[in-house]
């Protein structure tokens, strides 16, 4: 590689993070309309399959925390502070369920146990490492919804 | 019915509908006796001003297997760090040549009413001290010997051993004593204030929630009359405030230090929660 070539992909590298980073609506950017977000969060269509695992995962949704789900016999222990969410995505539309898992307050009450998964309006002393993150990233909040959408 | 046998059972027909597990997630039905003899008050009519309609002990809410590993002091993992608290109850330390006995003689007779009664109001602190921090002026003042850090040394066994005699015996606080209602208040404050990343306070589980399942955990009241307690999760004794620390943990949030203001404003807090309900220290819980 010639010291030019290697300048011009190091510029298609960066070039490729600035525009992605372009596309993701920051965590105070989210614009929720009658209960919606229009527009994915990441600019990226969500998998359904990552989703999936995100909804799992103790450290990323732990949705199983709180949420029976049918559709994951293998998982030992559904807890059940939440409704069950078998057939969710028959009661509420994509852009609907990207609210409840983004921001579940402005859905809710504020109130609500549940978490919101991208936000950072949460709660007091918010572990040091932790300060000014989402529980989510955009893509992983579009992954769950994806696979929401998928329970029919 | 036990939880893994129900899902042994569920597993075993195949009828793996989660709902039916919602019904099985009442409190259990008493009584408690510990050795077939002393019968523990697990269930009280709330005080006033509580907002729970009943007080429940967190016994009720544990698999049959635990609950009657508290039953049987004999088979109570916790019962050993009661035997090490009792010796070290009788250990000369410090430089006035002095053991908790030298003062207090017999524990079953001096002892048998502070696990019930404490925090209580330290006029010299102006502020509530709990057992450990009472073991400790004892120490430094009448001892000459080393405060114990927390949950080191012998905190956890001596403050278990102390609490034991009052084993049976309803908890209750006097907040007429100096301050104790402020400290109340702002325990009150403390318990329905939201932390961490997840935004949830000791209300939105204890409070709201109690009686359901989160993920493997049957949630309780929180009720405090069984510390410290044993925990079969980590085959130790958990003294209170560490319990309060890993709880507010769980929110991903910074806990407070032991001892701190914070978690004292919260023991005292919880403590009348916990009102009516005997003494259970050392009470067993997964
Ligand atoms: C700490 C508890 C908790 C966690 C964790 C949690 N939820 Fe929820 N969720 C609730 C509760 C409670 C409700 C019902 C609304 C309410 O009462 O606030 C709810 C409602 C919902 C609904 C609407 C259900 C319906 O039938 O209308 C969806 C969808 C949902 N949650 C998805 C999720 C997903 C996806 C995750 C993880 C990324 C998650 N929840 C994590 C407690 C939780
Ligand atoms: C995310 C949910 C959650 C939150 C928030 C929470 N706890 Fe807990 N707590 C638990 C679970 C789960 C247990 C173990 C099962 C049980 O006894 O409820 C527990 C146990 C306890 C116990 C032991 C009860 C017993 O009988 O041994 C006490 C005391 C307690 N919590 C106090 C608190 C206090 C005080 C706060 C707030 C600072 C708090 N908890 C916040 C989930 C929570």
């Amino acid at each position: 590689m010639t010291p030019f070539t290697r300048l011009l992909s190091g510029c298609a590298v960066l070039c490729a993070v600035t525009v992605a980073s372009a596309d993701i609506v920051a965590p105070g950017d989210v614009k929720i309309e009658n209960l919606s977000i229009g527009s994915s969060l990441s600019g990226q269509p969500g998998d359904a399959a990552t989703g999936r695992k995100v909804f799992a995962d103790k450290k990323l949704g732990n949705c199983l925390a709180c949420h029976v789900n049918s559709d994951m016999p293998e998982q030992l222990f559904h807890g059940e502070i939440g409704p069950a969410l078998d057939g969710v995505a028959s009661r509420w539309t994509p852009e609907q369920l990207r609210t409840i898992v983004a921001n579940s307050k402005a859905v809710f009450t504020d109130n609500s146990i549940m978490p919101r998964f991208y936000s950072l309006d949460v709660g007091e002393n918010v572990r040091k490492d932790l300060v000014g993150k989402t529980i989510l990233s955009a893509q992983q909040v579009e992954d769950v919804v994806a696979y929401l959408a998928t329970l029919k | 019915m036990n939880r893994k046998l129900l899902t042994v059972l569920l597993g075993a027909t195949g009828l793996c509908s989660m709902i039916s597990w919602v019904a099985f997630a009442d409190p259990s039905e008493g009584p408690l006796f510990i050795d077939g003899e002393i019968e523990m008050i697990t269930r009280a009519p709330s005080a006033e001003g509580h907002p729970l309609p009943e007080v429940i002990s967190g016994w009720h809410y544990r698999t049959q297997s635990t609950q009657a590993l508290e039953a049987d002091s004999f088979e109570n993992p916790g019962m050993l760090a009661v035997e090490v608290g009792e010796s070290l109850w009788n250990t000369v330390e410090g430089t006035e040549g002095k053991s908790c006995a030298s003062c207090h003689d017999d524990a079953a007779e001096s002892m048998s009413a502070v696990g019930a009664s404490y925090p209580k109001w330290d006029a010299a602190s102006g502020k509530p001290i709990n057992v450990e921090q009472r073991i400790n002026m004892c120490r430094v003042d009448n001892m000459g010997a080393e405060a114990y850090p927390f949950d080191k040394g012998g905190q956890k066994p001596l403050t278990a051993y102390i609490k034991h005699q009052a084993l049976g015996k309803p908890v209750s606080l006097d907040l007429q004593q100096g301050e104790m209602q402020q400290w109340w208040e702002r325990g009150k404050e403390m318990y329905y204030k939201r932390t961490g990343q997840l935004d949830l306070s000791c209300a939105t589980c204890h409070e709201n929630n109690n009686g359901k399942y989160i993920r493997a955990d049957h949630l309780s009241q929180g009720n405090v009359n069984g510390f410290p307690t044993y925990r079969l999760k980590q085959s130790a004794l958990v003294s209170l405030h560490n319990r309060f620390r890993g709880c507010i943990r769980d929110t991903r949030a910074e806990f407070p230090a032991a001892f701190s203001d914070e978690l004292m404003a919260l023991e005292v807090y919880t403590t009348w929660r916990s009102q009516g309900l005997s003494v259970e220290t050392p009470a067993v819980r997964q």
